[in-house]
């Protein structure tokens, strides 16, 4: 097991505990998660050491990994694994995205319509069936979220994002690392702001909308879509604080930064998503 | 136990410092592509095992008719979990398992592309199976409500839905994290002159199921994620009266589903691929023809899945279009079976445990092909739909399918993983014991489908009674069967008559090309391949 010996060879990592530390965080949480959504006190308190557990994982898996990087453990075809490794995630989050998406489509084309038609007028003689709708079951009135205010807003906080980033990843090509840092911190700038955006968004939604999770079809794919969403642009703020923290440390070179790469990849991703949510969430 | 085999073998030339950790901890913390595959076929044989045993129980109920051994509640616990087990913690994982020992040393790689996250794939996979099987013990019960989890009933089930929920992300997760090592390993990880249409078709067919897990496993996390927040965070995806459709649930599920099958059947076409040209002793017939109708199968495979729903309600328009669709996939089926016949066809054949597995497997599985195009066929599928037809027809895919040929290629490459030859005779007593007892327990659902038994019931008509008692008697026979081989694994871990680096006569590959046992790392320095 030579591997470390030279950057011709590809790099495989000296056998690891932090897999096996992410797996145990990952049976508390799975155990903690199903007591928890049943009210057992006791799921509290594994989900807590679960995910304490996988963040400290993550620290100590993705330290491991910047470090190897840094060391020049990292050739050639080790980076281009990484490319193939990242873009067919991004594929996997794109399919999760499109469940959802599908459960949208398929609510509003068709069963939606299916109950408002004529077979269902004996169960539900006054719903006529258009979109939004909470549901022939529905008795609470609510208002359907604009999409001209905030969300349009919000478009273009994220729109700008994407430009940013693009203009941090020209800089460290170039190696001018203020620049880089200047990028990234607008970036994640942006990003925060509009988490805060869509918190107020809901908050909005639930106090003067009477808009919520149970507000029927509309209300679970509004919510669940967006939550989604707003949780991937979490994350991928997350990963770009990590970035810029690295930057500050003096990590990446203009010819070798795949980490960098692969976070703005990630936060392109964020973006289309938001877009679709944008059409087909709140504009139609 | 395969700690047995490997350390005392040593790798010659490294006295450095390297060699595993000893012990608990070189399995825990192992970033090698064979440990973990060995990880991973002997989880997925207690899993085989533990699925087993609820199959048993659930034959046992049905010897006769009338209630004797399980309370019917309990009785749809396990077949619930029964299929879980199956196919999440029994075929995915061995193919895997197979997948990690296999394609490094079949493209001449030193290792899978992500060591780490391949052990955290595998160490995934025991969190899971416990969250499923605990389920049992938890107020209310395991899920009960079918493998596929179908709304309404899953939506009102008590606290083992949820920890089968979570268990379903968890494999999910790790199948992901599976299939992204195996893609990034076979596009990039390839020896030079390896190009793709030189790769061993059991590449091949990974290559393309580790796409279609890429693309369906998400979408079924979705699919559990929505029944998650529809149970106890109030949305109402399933839900009529909230504007949901419980049908909903059937379409997402099916179009992660139906791929899901083919999931289980493609790495077997590779196994029986590998196995029949080399006990043939000619080249595979057809090979790139076989390339082809396997990506024709996975891309098909995205459009048939409401074959599965033909009884819920939907326009006949949809209805001809996915029976259309589904019998379109007989056409690459058939392809494969063909050129498996070709390449048999004037051979200079020998008929060792593995090719005995691969033509049975050619033989069930078509008859389970065969199944399927009769259930493709709307009006037939309306009278056979929920009855024994369809159990008859899944198991010759799944266990004539998928797990002979496992059974076929962990005889054909158990002598390169342990260097011992297993005992022939105890083997080709396993096949003919399996190939007998599965018959008689499957086949004979078939008449009890195509007679009206419905599936997944625990008590039935007397007229049922004697194909019942016939199927019970296949199962015990095939399950303990099942235990020859355990003992035939083990017996050749320990030891046995030495096998060559070629291991077969004919058998062609870069795998055996190394020593048997096949050294800790399998290419540190890539073979060129003409």
């Amino acid at each position: 097991m030579s591997q470390e010996a030279t950057t011709n060879q590809y790099y495989i990592p000296k056998p690891s505990t932090w897999p096996m530390t992410g797996a145990i965080a990952i049976f508390f949480m799975g155990f903690g998660a199903a007591f928890t959504v049943n009210k057992l006190p006791i799921g509290y308190a594994s989900l807590a050491i679960g995910f304490a557990i996988l963040i400290y994982m993550l620290f100590g898996w993705f330290g491991t990994v910047a470090r190897e990087s840094e060391d020049g453990k990292f050739n050639k075809q080790v980076d281009s694994s990484f490319r193939w490794g990242m873009s067919w995630f991004i594929f996997t989050e794109v399919m999760f995205f499109a469940g959802f998406f599908g459960a949208l489509y398929y609510m509003r084309v068709l069963s939606v319509p299916w109950l408002g038609d004529l077979e269902h007028k004996l169960l539900w003689p006054d719903f006529a069936g258009g979109w939004p709708t909470a549901g022939p079951g529905a008795t609470e009135k609510y208002t359907a979220m604009g999409a001209w205010g905030l969300p349009a807003f919000n478009t273009a906080l994220l729109l700008t994002s994407g430009v940013t980033v693009t203009w941090a990843h020209w800089a460290l090509k170039l190696n001018k690392r203020s620049q880089l840092k200047w990028g990234l911190f607008l970036t994640i700038a942006l990003g925060a702001l509009f988490i805060g955006c869509q918190a107020y968004e809901y908050m909005h939604a639930y106090s003067e909308l009477n808009l919520k999770l149970t507000t029927g079809a509309y209300g679970a794919s509004f919510f669940m879509l967006t939550g989604f969403h707003g949780f991937h642009v979490t994350l991928g703020a997350i990963m770009l604080t990590v970035i810029y923290f690295r930057v500050l440390a003096g990590h990446f070179k203009p010819e070798h930064h795949f980490g960098f790469e692969g976070v703005s990849w990630y936060w392109h991703f964020v973006d289309v998503v938001w877009l679709g949510l944008f059409v087909f969430v709140y504009l139609l | 136990m395969a700690a047995v085999h490997h350390p005392d073998h040593g790798h010659g030339h490294e006295h450095e410092h390297h060699g595993p950790p000893s012990g608990i901890m070189r399995w825990l913390t192992t970033t090698n592509h064979k440990d973990i595959g060995t990880l991973y076929l002997w989880f997925s044989f207690m899993m085989f095992l533990t699925g087993g045993v609820m199959a048993l129980t659930i034959r046992s109920e049905l010897f006769q008719p009338g209630l004797q051994i399980v309370e019917p509640e309990f009785f749809n616990q396990l077949t619930t979990l029964h299929g879980l087990v199956m196919v999440f913690g029994a075929i995915m994982p061995a193919f895997v398992g197979f997948a990690n020992w296999q394609i490094p040393m079949m493209i001449g790689a030193p290792d899978m592309a992500f060591a780490r996250m391949n052990n955290w794939s595998f160490w995934l996979l025991p969190p899971a199976a416990l969250l499923l099987i605990s389920s049992f013990f938890v107020p209310g019960g395991a899920a009960a409500g079918g493998w596929t989890l179908y709304p309404p009933l899953s939506t009102q089930m008590g606290m083992g839905m949820d920890m089968t929920i979570f268990a379903v992300h968890i494999l999910g997760a790790s199948s992901i994290m599976g299939s992204i090592n195996i893609v990034t390993t076979i596009l990039n990880m390839r020896a030079p002159g390896m190009t793709m249409m030189k790769m061993p078709l059991f590449v091949w067919t990974w290559l393309i199921t580790a796409y279609l897990l890429l693309a369906v496993m998400p979408v079924l996390a979705g699919a559990v994620t929505m029944l998650l927040t529809d149970r106890q965070f109030g949305t109402n995806f399933f839900n009529a009266a909230g504007g949901g459709d419980p049908i909903m649930f059937q379409h997402i599920f099916w179009f992660f589903g139906h791929p899901e099958v083919y999931i289980m059947i493609l790495p077997a076409f590779g196994i029986v691929s590998q196995i029949i040209p080399t006990f043939a002793r000619k080249p595979l017939f057809g090979y790139s023809s076989m390339v082809y109708a396997t990506a024709s199968i996975a891309i098909l495979s995205f459009i048939v899945w409401a074959h599965h729903m033909f009884t819920v309600g939907m326009p006949v328009t949809a209805q001809l279009f996915f029976m259309y669709a589904t019998m379109l996939i007989a056409v690459p089926t058939g392809v494969k079976v063909f050129n498996w016949t070709a390449t048999m066809w004037r051979g200079s054949m020998t008929f060792e445990a593995p090719m005995l597995f691969a033509i049975g497997f050619i033989f069930l599985f078509t008859i389970g092909g065969f199944s399927g195009i009769v259930l493709a066929v709307v009006p037939v599928d309306i009278q056979l739909q929920e009855t024994y037809y369809v159990i008859a027809h899944f198991h010759y895919v799944l266990v004539s399918g998928s797990l002979f040929a496992l059974f076929g290629g962990a005889y054909y490459w158990m002598p390169k993983w342990t260097g011992n030859m297993y005992d022939e005779t105890l083997a080709k007593t396993h096949f003919w014991l399996s190939m007998v007892f599965f018959n008689l327990t499957f086949f004979v659902q078939h008449f009890l489908g195509l007679a009206g038994m419905p599936r997944r019931v625990p008590d039935y008509a007397l007229q049922f009674a004697d194909f019942n008692m016939i199927s019970s008697i296949g199962a015990f026979g095939f399950g303990f069967s099942q235990l020859l081989f355990l003992y035939v694994a083990l017996k050749c871990v320990r030891g046995g008559k030495k096998a060559t680096d070629q291991v077969w006569e004919d058998a062609e590959g870069l795998e055996w090309t190394l020593p048997s046992t096949a050294p800790y790392h399998s290419f540190e320095t890539p073979p060129l391949v003409k």
